[in-house]
């Protein structure tokens, strides 16, 4: 993308970032929005059966995903990283063929209810949908990068309601005590479905619990895009230099409810759900980039008209698509060379 | 050709598993300097040193959840349950992640990983020592389950498993460590995954067994041949996936099919056994799919005598080929 007439900014020049590079953060932040807002649509006019939304936890993705080395740091997002799973490679059109399951749904084919995003191609593990499995995934993840002497940093994402599950205990002590080069952050929303945190979490910010492990524990504002970076950029840093684990705890807001099938003003006031609007990263965000002379008027509607194709092209092109065949239904239980054997199991 | 005890051939081929392939690591509790509580490890770490022998915290989830990791990520685990009593606590982890993680992604990640295990009674272990895990396991579609029970065959099936693309468990029975002494080669031979053994050929009765019950399943047919019955002896050592044609075959000549386990017999892996016969062999059998195995209590009791009514042995396998072929 071409930024021209514009010197660079103090706005990020601290944190090493160039306008070029502010500009397609903020161009993920929308396009994630953009897209998150479709599939709501597509849900409500009864195109697709399901929506789980990133609505509200864009900033905190894009800043802290942005840290990582695309195509060679690895991430185990969770069920609400559409922004996070953008910023690491994957399209529109990924993301909507996995809201309408086709069988070209670079995630799982079709098999997995949309939100449970993975690509190979660009080191997103498979997400599956008991929580935090994937912390340990990206702890040995983590542990074969130090074997192997990769260089690679290994990042698993959750909720704070998530972030009270074993496994994060059990991923935390082990990757501490050996230092490897992983990243916990945990995006906490306030809200585990309809539990608020102050009964899900014992303390008022999950970081603390890092202290725990020896580990720096950081809590930073979600809706501060380039303050999420700076966060992720430090402990991306500390783990490459062999330095170990950081826990990054981003304070985001859940704009809509869990998922398409809750009615989340059952159990959050309209009062609340107001004043949560303020904490949104994407106006955030975008006043931020206007006022540094980042965002003219010129770019932003040309990356809204952008957007709104890239849109508009996912859309037509999930709805086109393909089902799955059921005739490869068994297919991938195993590499392939035993398909065969098996299938008759 | 040299003899070796059941868990020398374990230990030896994961030396020359790591020896052969760098990318193969050992990951579990007490398995480094320990060497493993059964000494099933003794002298990985020493050789091959902190990175590829590593000594978990007590962290059972943890074990197979970072090995799935490390498998996506290019590595070939070997994680190590130091009881299969105590796998349970990773239950979600194998069965949720590693069984489902290639069928969820399409075939974009596969988890080439095997958990080793000792499994079985008979060793004063009591109910959280001694027990047989293996039908949680063989019920699950993208697992695969092993159960050796000769040096032989510990050494051929660990290799296929370990250089197996896809999780495999391998479940040990404990007792056969050091009492099972066999002829295994020092060649790089294997024994493929799948595939069962006609230990004994036989005539009027197919007895199926796997692990120490293997064992125990050839001294039965000894015992009943002196009295005219001509047993043939299946040892499955793939739980999953099945060997049906070795097992359906022999049951097509026999006519009788009796199962050996050593699990409590309700919706063991032997019912499995039962329904296939029953499903694909029913014009073959002259009498009824029989199982022998262990009572319906929730685990092995200590005191001995208890165990002794607690574990299947020779005698009631016996008893239950005569059974049957009476029929």
């Amino acid at each position: 993308m071409a930024v021209t007439g514009h010197s660079d900014s103090t706005l990020g020049g601290t944190l090493g970032l160039t306008e070029v590079d502010m500009i397609e953060m903020y161009r993920l932040v929308a396009l994630a929005r953009a897209v998150d807002e479709r599939m709501w649509i597509l849900n409500r006019a009864g195109r697709i059966p399901f929506v789980i939304s990133g609505q509200g936890h864009e900033g905190a993705q894009v800043g802290i995903a942005w840290a990582f080395q695309r195509g060679h740091d690895w991430i185990a997002p969770f069920y609400r990283s559409i922004a996070t799973c953008l910023t690491f490679g994957m399209s529109a059109r990924d993301i909507m063929t996995a809201q309408y399951a086709t069988a070209s749904d670079p995630s799982s084919g079709g098999r997995q209810m949309p939100g449970h995003y993975g690509s190979h191609e660009h080191n997103l593990v498979s997400v599956s949908s008991p929580v935090a499995t994937q912390l340990l995934h990206a702890v040995g993840i983590a542990l074969a990068a130090k074997i192997r002497k990769t260089g690679q940093v290994a990042m698993a994402s959750m909720g704070e309601g998530s972030s009270n599950q074993g496994d994060v205990h059990e991923g935390l002590n082990f990757a501490a005590i050996h230092k490897l080069p992983f990243i916990f952050v945990v995006e906490n929303n306030g809200y585990a479905i309809s539990v608020p945190a102050a009964m899900q979490v014992s303390v008022a910010d999950v970081a603390s619990r890092a202290s725990g492990y020896g580990i720096p524990g950081v809590v930073v504002d979600g809706s501060d895009v380039l303050a999420c970076y700076a966060a992720a950029r430090d402990a991306v840093t500390r783990a490459r230099a062999g330095d170990g684990p950081t826990l990054i705890e981003a304070k985001v807001t859940r704009l809509t409810a869990h998922s398409s099938d809750d009615q989340q003003t059952k159990y959050r006031s309209a009062e609340e759900l107001a004043t949560e609007r303020g904490l949104d990263a994407l106006p955030h965000f975008r006043e931020q980039l206007r006022d540094a002379g980042v965002l003219t008027g010129e770019i932003e509607a040309r990356l809204a008209a952008e957007i709104a194709a890239a849109v508009e092209d996912a859309t037509e092109y999930a709805e086109a698509e393909p089902d799955p065949d059921p005739a490869n239904a068994t297919r991938w239980v195993y590499a392939e060379d035993v398909h065969n054997a098996e299938a008759s199991l | 050709m040299p003899t070796r005890t059941f868990i020398d051939a374990i230990r030896e081929t994961l030396a020359d598993e790591m020896r052969r392939d760098e990318s193969v690591i050992v990951l579990g509790e007490d398995v480094g300097k320990k060497g493993g509580v059964f000494l099933a490890t003794d002298g990985l770490w020493a050789e091959f040193g902190d990175d590829r022998v590593i000594d978990t915290p007590l962290t059972e989830s943890m074990i197979v959840g970072a090995s799935i990791g490390a498998a996506v990520n290019g590595l070939r685990p070997v994680a190590e349950i130091q009881f299969a009593d105590f796998i349970f606590p990773a239950f979600n982890q194998i069965v949720s992640e590693a069984a489902r993680m290639r069928y969820r992604s399409n075939n974009g990640y596969g988890v080439p990983m095997t958990i080793r295990a000792p499994y079985g009674g008979g060793v004063h272990g009591a109910l959280y020592h001694s027990q047989s895990v293996e039908a949680f396991f063989t019920h699950v579609p993208g697992l695969k389950v092993v159960v050796p029970s000769t040096p032989y065959d510990a050494r051929g099936l660990l290799r296929s498993s370990i250089r197996d693309d896809d999780p495999v468990l391998f479940f040990e029975h404990k007792k056969m460590y050091r009492s099972v002494r066999g002829d295994v080669p020092d060649t790089d031979y294997t024994v493929p995954l799948g595939k069962a053994k006609i230990t004994r050929p036989g005539s009027q009765v197919t007895l199926v067994a796997y692990g120490l019950m293997a064992h125990y399943a050839l001294e039965a047919a000894d015992r009943v041949a002196e009295e005219g019955i001509s047993t043939e002896v299946v040892d499955l050592r793939t739980l999953r996936p099945l060997d049906r044609d070795t097992l359906l075959d022999s049951v097509r000549k026999t006519g009788k099919c009796l199962i050996v386990y050593e699990d409590n017999k309700f919706g063991g892996y032997g019912a499995e056994v039962a329904a296939i016969v029953a499903e694909e062999a029913f014009d073959y059998l002259d009498g009824p799919v029989t199982r022998v195995a262990g009572p319906e209590v929730p685990g092995v009791p200590y005191n001995h005598v208890l165990e002794e009514w607690f574990m299947v042995n020779p005698e009631k396998i016996a008893q239950g080929i005569r059974t049957l072929a009476a029929y």
